[in-house]
């Protein structure tokens, strides 16, 4: 999988650092001695993971949902938005303004509130992970639309382009790396967003999971949870580096793999 | 379908008493005033002058993407209020699109103005050939020199036959030998073609011995201070370069600007 999603070169040093920490994770481990409860060792992990994988996979299928649909949402909602904000004076100083300032408070704060009005199913979960992943979009997205070279739309003045020709044709495609930029941090945030809810009210996930084998002061599961949450969490972000590089072969980022990669 | 070497018509253009003034926070700032130009229906006029007199914002009145202070700008007698029909305009940056290849943007302006691409599909592949980009039109800009990009940004401005043609300083971010390679092919493309075309440019050299006249700019705010007719053969080499009334032609212009203390003698 890793090779797919990384140029060969990028892949070994990937799975060369992740070898070498987890090496020296199980060697301190069974050096220092901590309490288990504390720090346990990676093998331990593992094990405890093979235990009971149906559990822990189906938790985990249920969070990467929460996480996807409310990504996918997101990146609707965010691209329409930054397309509203950046046509119009008017929106961009109600919208974008109020976006702004909405950033700039602890999102996850709100998450009780979302329960409040949606319940304890799988709406909060998806809402919050919106919340969270749908700023970075916007953001980086408006950014992206107006970097447009000044000169290349006084060429589409002169070829008497409609509005949404210069949308379609120029706008747009030159926002395309702010906008991967823009879900690259959205997806790591999505991913937040949907633990939050189920931190929050719900009994599914790996977030209710975590908070079960809190309550049972059972450090392996909560680490078993981690663990997954990390290494899909990475996942999700190379798949969208791996699109990334198939949208935009064109792009000064993608240029040197073609021929540094290999 | 016209073909590449076809004339459709140039276009006289006429500028009065034009005007251009921006707001800024220190009160109105003229850009340019007072420009009075006629240039002639296949007529080749530079404008040379200094950075900062105002030359681009000239040219971007002239293509009717400003609109004017003071004066009037007429296109075949037509009051101009925003880009002239029959445009084709070339920037200093060659704005190509970098996910786009040659050919897809040398179509571009075509298919901006929703016309159907496929009727231009041959004479652009005929312009790029002329061009020397013959078997680069599948190829993306970032692949190309500098020099091969602005060549396709002037084949996607003559594409669709303009009767006008305005270059801001197209040649003025790349190397000497390029420069000389592209006033050339530009020379040999108005001599076939004959369109009107205002040129930009700080280079003396390059205006003498492209144009059939060079305006002189000022600045501050920029307007034209004197207009000399440049009475060489054509079509002209770069031979011509090295002739005596060549010479001539650009030392009157530095003269002309070293009195105005814009260039030392």
């Amino acid at each position: 999988m890793l090779k797919r999603l990384l140029a060969p070169s990028e892949a070994r040093d990937v799975i060369l650092v992740l070898a070498v920490s987890l090496l020296l994770w199980e060697a301190g481990v069974r050096i220092f001695q901590p309490p288990p409860l504390i720090l346990p060792a990676p093998s331990a992990i593992v094990g405890a993971f093979l235990q009971t994988p149906g559990l822990f996979m189906r938790q985990l299928g249920f969070t990467l949902g929460m996480t996807c649909l409310g990504f996918a949402l997101a990146v609707v909602l965010g691209v329409l938005l930054a397309v509203a904000i950046v046509s119009s004076k008017l929106l961009e100083r109600t919208i974008y303004t109020l976006l702004v300032a909405l950033n700039s408070i602890p999102k996850v704060a709100l998450a009780p509130l979302f329960v409040i009005w949606m319940g304890t199913g799988t709406e909060p979960k998806v809402a919050i992970a919106l919340m969270l992943a749908i700023f970075p979009i916007v953001i980086d997205t408006v950014l992206g639309l107006r970097s447009v070279d000044p000169d290349m739309l006084h060429l589409a003045r002169v070829s008497r382009a409609s509005p949404l020709a210069v949308l379609a044709k120029i706008k747009f495609p030159c926002a395309l790396p702010s906008l991967f930029a823009g879900m690259k941090v959205g997806i790591s945030f999505a991913l937040v967003g949907a633990i939050v809810g189920e931190f929050v009210a719900g009994s599914k996930g790996l977030g209710f999971q975590i908070l079960v084998a809190q309550g049972q002061f059972d450090t392996l599961g909560v680490f078993v949870c981690l663990v997954l949450l990390g290494i899909f969490g990475t996942l999700l972000f190379f798949v969208l580096d791996y699109a990334e590089r198939l949208c935009l072969p064109w792009h000064v980022s993608q240029r040197g793999r073609h021929s540094a990669g290999d | 379908m016209p073909e590449a070497s076809t004339f459709l018509g140039a276009a006289h253009v006429c500028l009065r008493n034009v005007g251009k003034t921006y707001a800024s926070p220190r009160g109105p700032v003229p850009a340019v005033a007072g420009i009075d130009l006629d240039l002639g229906a296949g007529e080749f006029v530079s404008i040379v002058g200094p950075s900062g007199c105002g030359k681009s914002t000239l040219l971007k009145l002239v293509a009717g993407l400003e609109g004017l202070s003071a004066g009037e700008i007429m296109v075949d007698g037509r009051r101009i209020d925003g880009p002239p029909d029959g445009l084709g305009v070339v920037f200093q940056r060659d704005v190509l699109l970098d996910w786009r290849t040659i050919l897809q943007n040398v179509l571009l302006s075509v298919e901006l103005a929703g016309k159907p691409t496929d009727a231009y599909r041959e004479r652009a592949l005929g312009l790029l050939a002329r061009f020397g980009l013959g078997s680069f039109e599948h190829r993306y800009p970032w692949e190309l020199s500098g020099g091969m990009r602005q060549r396709a940004s002037i084949c996607r401005a003559l594409l669709s036959d303009p009767q006008l043609l305005l270059m801001d300083e197209p040649f003025g971010a790349l190397d000497a030998m390029t420069r000389d390679d592209l006033n050339l092919e530009l020379a040999r493309i108005w001599q076939e073609t004959r369109k009107t075309l205002l040129f930009i440019t700080h280079s003396i050299a390059e205006a003498v011995f492209l144009s059939d006249r060079v305006a002189m700019m000022g600045r501050a705010p920029g307007s034209i201070m004197e207009i000399v007719a440049i009475d060489l053969p054509r079509p002209r080499s770069l031979a011509v370069r090295e002739s005596a009334a060549f010479s001539h032609y650009v030392a009157h212009i530095r003269h002309h600007f070293a009195e105005l203390g814009i260039v030392k003698e």
